[in-house]
C-alpha cells in the first residue's frame, strides 16, 4: 500500500481502517481519498465539515529574544507589529525574489512564534531558518507533532462539542489552548476552520471524538487541492515555485506596505527591483467553455496561436459545476474575461481569464 | 450470445457479430473515482491495438482508455456528454464508450474471459 522511502502519517493506521487511498505527496504517503470519492468528500466539507491529516506540513518554534527579528530577516514580514495570537501568510524568498515556500507565522508570546511550512519544503525551510538564527538570539525548533484541519462551516460546533472552545479566535488567529498544543483558526479551503497541531496520543483522542460527530468526516487530499483550487488559493511547487515572484503571483498583499520598497529581508533587493519593473505575467483564474478540464502543464495561446502563458493549477470544481484552473499569462492579457486557449492534447480549448475565488471564501473576520 | 472479454488495463468487449463495444470496467471506474467528462472519438475514425480512443477525466486526473483491438469506430456514446458520471453508475451498461467494427477477431483471442480477469483484479 505504501512504497518504500515515503514517510507515513502517524495516524496512517487510522486512515487505512478508514478505507483511504494513499498516493505519494512531497515524500508522504497521503490519503487520497476514502470510499467516499472526492466529489462527496468536496462539497461535504463546504456543506458541513472536513477532516484532513495534514501531519506531512511541518511546525517550527521559534524562540528567544531575537526571534521576531530572525523571521523579519527570514521572510518579507514585520515581526515585531505582530499583535499576540495574529498569524500572517508569508514566504521563504531567493535572494530574487523566487518564492522557497510559502508559510504562515504566529505569534504566540512576546519571544515566541509558530511557523507553518510545506511538506515538500521542510528540509529547506528548517535549513534557511537554522542558517540566518545563527546571527540571531533565538533557537529553531522542528516540532513532531500531528496535524489535523478541521474546515466547513460546522467546524466550530463541531471542536466545540468535542471540548476543544476555537469560538473566540478570529480567523488567522491561533493560540496555545494546552501544553503542545497549538491551534489555530485558518485552513487552505476557503471555508472557515481550524488546524491544530497536537502530539500523536493527543491526537488520537481528539479524532475519536471529533468523528463520534456525523456532520465530519475524513477528507482526502484530492479534494483538499480541488477545495484550494476553487478558492484561489496557491499550491507551492504548482502556482507559485522559485521561478515565480509575489508580484507575478499577485500575492503583494502578504507583504506589509513599508517592505514593498524597504526593509532588509532576504530577497528584499529583488523583490523590490521586480515591483519597480512590474510583473511581466500575472497569475490568474481561469475559466474552460464547456466541460473539459483543463490541467496543469497545459499551454495557454492567444487566438492565432502565439504562446502566452500557462496552465499551473486546473481540474474540476465540484461546489463551481465546472472546470477551474489557475496559471499564468502574459500581463496585458491578465484582465477579467479575455478569451484566450488551453492547449489540451493537441486541442484548443478556450478560457476565459476568471476573477479568483471560484467560490467565495467564507472565513470568520474577527 | 455475445461474448465479452477483458483487457488488463480493465475495459470490456462485448462482441457481437464484427462488431464490438468498448467500456472500463466496475473496477476502473472505483479507481478512476467521479467522472466529470469524456472526451469522445469520431465515428470513421481508424485505431490500432494501443492508440488512445477515449479520454476519461475525473475531478483529478485525465486518464486514457485504449482501443482493445484494431478496428474503425462506428459509433461512441453521446450520452456521456451530459452525464459522463454514466460510467460510473453503469460502466457495463448504459456507461459504454464506442462501438467498433473489428478489423481482425483472432485478436480477441489474447484477451481475457471473465474468470480469468477476475483473478487479474484478485
Amino acid at each position: 500500500m505504501t512504497d518504500l522511502g515515503q514517510k507515513k502519517l502517524p495516524l496512517e493506521d487510522l486512515h487505512q481502517a478508514a478505507g483511504a487511498r494513499f498516493g505519494p505527496f512531497a515524500g508522504w504517503s497521503m490519503p487520497l481519498q476514502y470510499p467516499a470519492g472526492v466529489m462527496k468528500e468536496h462539497l461535504h466539507t463546504r456543506e458541513h465539515a472536513g477532516l484532513f491529516d495534514i501531519s506531512h506540513m511541518k511546525l517550527f518554534a521559534v524562540s528567544g529574544p531575537g526571534a521576531a527579528a530572525l523571521l523579519s530577516k527570514a521572510c518579507p514580514l514585520d515581526a515585531e507589529a505582530l499583535a499576540e495570537r495574529q498569524s500572517k501568510y508569508t514566504f521563504f524568498l531567493t535572494e530574487t525574489a523566487g518564492i522557497v515556500d510559502d508559510l504562515i507565522v504566529t505569534r504566540l508570546g512576546p519571544t515566541r512564534f509558530m511557523v507553518v511550512a510545506n511538506a515538500g519544503n521542510a528540509a529547506e525551510d528548517e535549513a534557511h531558518l537554522k542558517a540566518l538564527a545563527e546571527n540571531f538570539d533565538c533557537k529553531v525548533t522542528p516540532l513532531d507533532r500531528v496535524f489535523l484541519a478541521i474546515q466547513g462551516p460546522d467546524a466550530e460546533a463541531i471542536l466545540t462539542s468535542a471540548g476543544v472552545d476555537g469560538s473566540h479566535l478570529a480567523f488567522m488567529t491561533g493560540f496555545e489552548p494546552r501544553e503542545n498544543w497549538f491551534m489555530s483558526r485558518s485552513g487552505y479551503t476557503g471555508e472557515d476552520g481550524f488546524e491544530i497541531g497536537l502530539p500523536e496520543a493527543d491526537a488520537r483522542e481528539l479524532v475519536a471524538r471529533l468523528l463520534a460527530d456525523e456532520r465530519l468526516t475524513w477528507i482526502g487530499l484530492a479534494a483538499r487541492d480541488s477545495l484550494r483550487l476553487e478558492a484561489g488559493l496557491c499550491l507551492h511547487g504548482q502556482d507559485i515555485t522559485k521561478d515565480t515572484d509575489p508580484v507575478a503571483a499577485g500575492l503583494l498583499w502578504a507583504i506589509p506596505k513599508h517592505l514593498r520598497t524597504d526593509g532588509t529581508f532576504v530577497g528584499a533587493a529583488g523583490l523590490h527591483k521586480n515591483i519597480a519593473l512590474g510583473a511581466g505575467e500575472k497569475r490568474v483564474g481561469l475559466k474552460p467553455d464547456g466541460k473539459q478540464p483543463v490541467r496543469a502543464g497545459a499551454q495557454l495561446t492567444d487566438e492565432k496561436g502565439a504562446a502566452v502563458g500557462r496552465v499551473t493549477s486546473g481540474g474540476f470544481g465540484p461546489s463551481a459545476g465546472h472546470p477551474v484552473a489557475m496559471g499564468y499569462v502574459a500581463a496585458p492579457l491578465a484582465k477579467l474575461g479575455t478569451r484566450i486557449f488551453a492547449d489540451v492534447r493537441g486541442a484548443k480549448v478556450p478560457v476565459d481569464i476568471h476573477p479568483l475565488p471560484f467560490t467565495p471564501h467564507r472565513y470568520r473576520k474577527g | 450470445m455475445p461474448q465479452i472479454f477483458y483487457t488488463e488495463d480493465h475495459e470490456w468487449i462485448r462482441v457481437e457479430g464484427d462488431t464490438a463495444t468498448v467500456g472500463i470496467t466496475n473496477y476502473a471506474q472505483e479507481q478512476l473515482g467521479d467522472l466529470v467528462f469524456v472526451e469522445l472519438p469520431e465515428a470513421g475514425k481508424k485505431m490500432k491495438k494501443g492508440d488512445v480512443a477515449v479520454v476519461v477525466e475525473s475531478v483529478k486526473a485525465a486518464s486514457d482508455v485504449y482501443a482493445p483491438v484494431d478496428g474503425e469506430i462506428v459509433d461512441a456514446n453521446g450520452a456521456l456528454s451530459s452525464e459522463p458520471a454514466l460510467v460510473n453508475s453503469s460502466p457495463a451498461g448504459d456507461g459504454w464508450l464506442w462501438k467498433m467494427k473489428l478489423a481482425d477477431k483472432g485478436q480477441l483471442e489474447g484477451l481475457m474471459d471473465e474468470a480469468a480477469y477476475k483473478k487479474h483484479i484478485g
